[in-house]
């Protein structure tokens, strides 16, 4: 079992501005190490977590994977990134925070490149507004706040899923059972040529928590 | 922490900005040199990944010139230059300054080591 990544250093003062590890980071966590020999097949990898938040995944992925793969993690969120960072090297894990939305910034030059990409999305479902004023804003509301359905954000990256994943890549998602995981299996499976699975589901208090993998068809 | 192997990965994004938007210029950049663990493997297995001249480029910016000009082949490189490559890849880290876009100026500050590359909305690519 790989512990999970030390975050002492974090402290109350940063979860009042980035999301605490809960059980969706647990979840998460726990589908990439049921995975691990999968990943490690990969030759020199290169990963992107979206959203990194405390770093905490992309601390776990690095323990998973060791020195010889790139972690890039992206986030709204400046207080995040440097979260991120402070994780890293806790962890002893180089990880490579920017500040930048989705993939945007790697898009032209990791164009179908991405070995490992994991997004632990703002799922939760919401009004409208609030989505968009909390992904505007770069603070923590921007950590759960969904849309309508919890895919307002999880929506804009699947559709340019195709122009950054490696052939072989691997898309760890984290989603919520209200987000409608058949429908995203089939638009994904229509539309993008991917397949998705569901690796790993859970209970947690009034979320019922899914991991889906999704690879090139 | 920006290493030049993060450089090497990041382009401009704005608006209506799709050629002569990489490799980002360094500008008015402080560094920090830490060590890194040397790995061998993963030197040769992401070669293939760089894009030389830039990386060739932005190193001399930053006053490394002990990388050829020539990209290393993975498979003939020797340990010196693959030492070479590790240090000026993995251990030059910029602190302080900023990534300026060749083609529409657009400027990227980086601080505390984290690369801000936030559009404000007038300046997104449509998605």
């Amino acid at each position: 079992m790989i512990p999970t990544p030390d975050l002492a250093h974090l402290t109350k003062q940063d979860y009042d501005v980035v999301y605490e590890p809960a059980e969706d980071t647990f979840i998460l966590l726990d589908a990439l190490e049921a995975d691990a020999e999968v990943l490690r097949a990969i030759k020199t990898p290169i990963c992107l977590e979206i959203g990194s938040g405390s770093g905490c995944v992309s601390a776990f992925l690095g323990v998973i994977l060791g020195a010889d793969a790139v972690y890039l993690c992206t986030d709204i969120n400046p207080h995040a990134a440097l979260c991120t960072l402070r994780t890293g090297a806790q962890n002893k894990v180089a990880l490579s925070p920017v500040i930048a939305s989705l993939a945007s910034p790697f898009a032209q030059r990791l164009r179908r490149k991405i070995d490992v990409l994991v997004f632990n999305p703002p799922y939760v479902p919401t009004s409208a507004d609030e989505v968009l004023d909390a992904q505007d804003a770069g603070g923590i509301a921007g950590a759960w706040a969904g849309g309508k359905d919890g895919m307002r954000v999880t929506n804009v990256l699947l559709g340019m899923l195709d122009d950054l994943l490696a052939p072989e890549g691997r898309f760890y998602l984290v989603a919520l059972k209200q987000n409608d995981i058949p429908g995203i299996t089939r638009r994904l499976r229509e539309e993008q040529r991917m397949d998705c699975k569901i690796v790993l589901q859970r209970r947690a208090g009034r979320e019922h928590l899914h991991v889906l993998c999704i690879t090139r068809l | 922490m920006v290493r030049l192997l993060t450089h090497n990965l990041l382009a401009c994004h704005a608006r209506n900005c799709t050629s002569n938007n990489f490799p980002l210029e360094l500008r008015d950049v402080s560094v920090a040199l830490r060590e890194a663990d040397y790995s061998e493997d993963f030197l040769r297995g992401f070669i293939p990944r760089l894009e030389w001249p830039a990386l060739v480029q932005a190193a001399k910016q930053l006053g490394e010139d002990s990388l050829p000009e020539e990209p290393l082949d993975p498979a003939t490189a020797t340990e010196e230059q693959l030492k070479a490559l590790h240090h000026v890849l993995l251990e030059v880290h910029i602190e302080e300054g900023s990534m300026v876009c060749p083609g529409c100026q657009h400027v990227y500050p980086i601080s505390n080591g984290i690369p801000n590359m936030l559009l404000a909305e007038h300046e997104l690519a449509r998605s």
